[in-house]
């Protein structure tokens, strides 16, 4: 185990851990928007700031990313983080004005309403939706595409053909911009413009997922073709 | 044929020493990109002719940059026992009368740029007398190398052979003392003797970050694993700034040797060059001197039968500035995309594919031959106390002299920018210089005799960076110059986190209002806040530099920012939006070139009528003030 303090108090966590998961499993709270427990840290909403101090060294930086250390000491809430995560709230602020988080986590500092020119952006591009595509689901469906301020995410090439409809981006996404919408006969995933046609159960005849899914799903698992014929109620 | 023993070693010398110093007359064309810009083909191309079509007992063939751009094309002709003579701004009539009369003692000292009576070898420390029976009468007239102001401070390690050897021949390389350093090394040097000297050599990363190359390859060899990759940083992506491309072009067997070496001492049997696919010419030669050194053993397996295994991979850029970010060309190598990661896990622990793994760029592994056959004592008596050796810069932008320029650590910028670059042209007063490319910061006049070196420059607000220098006079608005930076950053941005892809465009529309006249109070202090944001909370140091140019132009230059905003005045008369063309009519003599040249005919007036400007029409290109011979059109 490794030791070392957040804001005074002694913690002690596992090695290979980053700073951030530690100080919100201790009851810290430190905002953070592009962290997800189930997928690896990323460290691109940059709102997760904390000052570590190693070595007499003291310098501001993302605790999803950063690995706990012996002895280090980390400061969530001192005068430093705070006045840059306003300024990166405020970023992501202007970038997003109609984000509900957004507008909460602003109010939250204060800020009434951002000093820059208001875009109409609904994505922050933290990256949770496709981390969570790639590494839990495996479909790799979408992906981060063109770089600096023009940086997008969606499907390559804008074909959404390897989405299988699950969900799980709609589900992690922090901001609420992913968007699923769903009718016996067919779901959509908004944002990647995914059209999937349910199945029916042949017992209930309930429509309970996109065929595509539950065929990437019997492929992977390698499970017998008619397996997912019937739904989980059902099945019991 | 592979070399396995010394006396095959010296068949090879012997053949390039041949070539380099051949018993008849030399002659050779810069051809690396910068002469080929400039024509220097064709003046090749001519010359061989003229050589074929008269039966000229000249031998004609190709050589790198020798780092006078301004002089570019430059013809080298050696003939055996007189002086080597460099001619400057050649065009191919030019070089034909040149060799076409060179036997009848036509030496035409008005177009030579300088001579070599003698050379000094870095790499031996032997001199090569050029001449046998003193200089010729008619050669006196041409200055020695070392008399001409451009090359006078400088000391050529990294460069040693580019603009002297043709850089597809290994034998050359091999003449001079090339791969003398790697036999040394193998034969007789343990692993951790070669990390001792570069440390003790003081070397540190010329690639931007200034970190001790020995301390690395230390780090590198100690990491826990069993495979280390030795990678190299040929990623060059500064506006203006062309030192890597040069050594690629005309001496890429020094940076292979440099590899070969580093890959030794810290262990590692796999090899990969990073190099700029705009870079086309600097691809194709690299290739060559890898084959060659393939072929001759120095690369691959069981090395100079040692049965020390190296190998090396070119692999071409994706196009994009981040990539010369150490994790994100890695990331690239690997086939995903160049994007940066946190790098609290180094990548000398885990880098390539996750393994231990030591970049260092093109400079500092053609620096790593010298400091073995030379020693660390004679490389660290180069320099200032923390900064050891010599740097290369691309001195470009408002300077009389532009070129690459190597000078030893420590020298001043009134040094480079007055004495090499010959100051700045047009009676202009010097206004900033830019070091470190587009993250590097503007340096004032009132600092002009800072000392170059790593710490120096951090510390005034810029940094060495990979060495780009750009010389401003007072007609560069320095808001101007942060927008033009910020704007290539924001493009050059991965955009994976928040504070550099949304600061650096945020900042970008300051500036852009700033300079459009729509610049409001407190937008200065909006920029400084931006400014400490994103340097301390970006990913990577991209974006932890990226404000360097907007906040070291408002530290020096916070008046010409507040002529913008508060007066909506630019005072060097470079933002459009902020000027006005006028003609004074007591100067006008109605001469009528400027209506003439005006393309948007905004320019009215008549014979012995002083014109004036429609400024309605005016669109402020500036031809007006180009054409007047009488100075009667200012700009305000």
């Amino acid at each position: 185990m490794i030791a070392f303090t957040i804001d005074g108090v002694g913690v002690e966590a596992e090695e290979g851990s980053t700073i951030l998961p530690v100080a919100l499993e201790n009851g810290f709270e430190i905002p953070h928007l592009c962290y997800h427990e189930e997928v690896s840290p990323y460290g691109a909403c940059r709102l997760c700031l904390v000052e570590v101090e190693r070595g007499g060294r003291r310098r501001l930086t993302a605790s999803c990313t950063y690995p706990v250390q012996e002895g280090i000491q980390v400061f969530t809430d001192t005068e430093k983080v705070q006045r840059a995560r306003r300024m990166i709230v405020e970023l992501l602020l202007a970038r997003c004005p109609d984000r509900v988080v957004l507008q909460e986590l602003a109010s939250q500092m204060g800020i009434e309403k951002p000093g820059f020119t208001l875009r109409q952006e609904e994505c922050i591009l933290c990256g949770l939706c496709e981390r969570v595509c790639r590494e839990v689901v495996g479909a790799n469906a979408i992906s981060f595409f063109s770089r600096g301020y023009k940086r997008d995410m969606g499907p390559p090439f804008r074909d959404p053909k390897a989405c299988i409809a699950c969900g799980a981006c709609v589900y992690v996404c922090p901001v609420d911009c992913i968007k699923m919408e769903e009718t016996a006969e067919e779901r959509t995933i908004v944002r990647w413009e995914r059209t999937l046609k349910m199945k029916k159960c042949t017992v209930c005849d309930r429509s309970f997922a996109p065929w595509y899914q539950l065929e990437y799903i019997k492929e992977r698992a390698k499970l017998p073709k008619d397996f997912l014929d019937i739904c989980p109620d059902c099945r019991g | 044929m592979k070399i396995r023993t010394s006396q095959d070693f010296q068949r090879i010398r012997e053949k390039g020493l041949k070539r380099l110093y051949p018993k008849r007359v030399r002659v050779k064309v810069g051809m690396a990109t910068c002469g080929i810009s400039t024509g220097a083909a064709e003046v090749y191309d001519a010359l061989r002719e003229e050589v074929n079509k008269e039966k000229l007992d000249i031998v004609v063939g190709q050589t790198g940059c020798i780092g006078f751009c301004q002089q570019e094309p430059i013809v080298d002709i050696q003939e055996f026992g007189k002086p080597r003579v460099l001619y400057g701004e050649m065009t191919p009539k030019k070089a034909v009368q040149l060799v076409s009369g060179w036997f009848d003692g036509e030496v035409r000292p008005k177009w030579a740029l300088c001579r070599f009576d003698e050379e000094r070898n870095i790499l031996t420390g032997d001199l090569y007398a050029h001449i046998s029976n003193g200089v010729p009468k008619k050669m006196e007239k041409i200055p020695r190398y070392h008399e001409i102001p451009f090359y006078r401070e400088q000391v050529k390690i990294a460069l040693r052979n580019c603009g002297f050897i043709d850089p597809e021949s290994i034998e050359e390389y091999v003449a001079i003392g090339g791969y003398r350093s790697l036999w040394h090394i193998l034969s007789n040097m343990k692993p951790e003797e070669v990390i001792e000297e570069v440390k003790r050599s003081g070397l540190r990363g010329r690639g931007g970050g200034g970190f001790p190359t020995g301390v690395k390859w230390e780090l590198c060899r100690k990491a826990k694993g069993d495979v280390r990759y030795v990678i190299c940083n040929a990623d060059e992506g500064d506006p203006g700034a062309y030192m890597d491309r040069s050594v690629l072009e005309g001496d890429p067997h020094s940076v292979l040797e440099g590899m070969v070496i580093g890959a030794y001492a810290i262990g590692a049997h796999e090899g990969y060059i990073y190099v700029r696919d705009e870079y086309p010419l600097a691809v194709q030669k690299l290739r060559a001197a890898l084959n060659r050194a393939e072929e001759y053993g120095l690369v691959g397996q069981d090395i100079l039968g040692t049965g020390f295994d190296f190998s090396i991979k070119i692999n071409k850029g994706g196009g994009a500035f981040v990539c010369g970010e150490s994790t994100a060309l890695m990331a690239s190598l690997e086939g995903n995309v160049g994007e940066p990661r946190a790098k609290h896990i180094h990548t000398v622990e885990s880098g390539l594919w996750e393994k231990p793994s030591n970049l260092n760029n093109v400079e500092t592994w053609a620096n790593i031959p010298v400091i073995i056959a030379r020693g660390s004592d004679w490389f660290a008596k180069i320099g200032t106390e923390r900064s050891k050796g010599t740097k290369v810069f691309s001195l470009v932008g408002k300077v009389s002299n532009t070129g690459l320029v190597e000078v030893p650590m420590g020298i001043t910028l009134r040094e480079i920018v007055y004495d090499i670059g010959g100051g700045i042209p047009g009676g202009r007063r010097f206004k900033a210089v830019q070091t470190g490319g587009p993250s590097g910061g503007c340096i004032p006049e009132s600092l002009l005799d800072l000392p170059v070196d790593f710490d120096r420059l951090t510390e005034v607000g810029s940094m060495m960076g990979s060495g780009g220098m750009i010389v401003m006079d007072e007609a560069n608005c320095m808001v101007d110059v942060a927008k033009y930076f910020i704007n290539f950053l924001r493009d050059e941005s991965c955009g994976k986190c928040t504070s550099c892809r949304e600061g650096t465009q945020r900042m970008y529309e300051i500036l852009d209002d700033i300079t459009e006249g729509r610049g409001k109070r407190g937008d200065i202090e909006r920029l400084e806040e931006l400014g400490w944001v994103v340097r301390e909370t970006s990913l990577c140091a991209l974006g932890g530099t990226a404000p360097n140019p907007v906040l070291s132009t408002i530290k020096y230059f916070r008046d010409e920012y507040e002529a913008h905003i508060e007066e909506k005045r630019c005072p060097a008369g470079v933002c459009k939006a902020l000027i006005q063309y006028t003609i004074d009519p007591e100067l006008c003599t109605a001469c009528g070139r400027c209506r003439k040249d005006c393309p948007s005919d905004a320019i009215s007036g008549a014979k012995k009528v002083p014109h004036t400007i429609d400024q309605e029409k005016c669109i402020k290109c500036g031809m007006c003030i180009e054409a007047c011979k009488f100075d009667a059109v200012t700009v305000q």
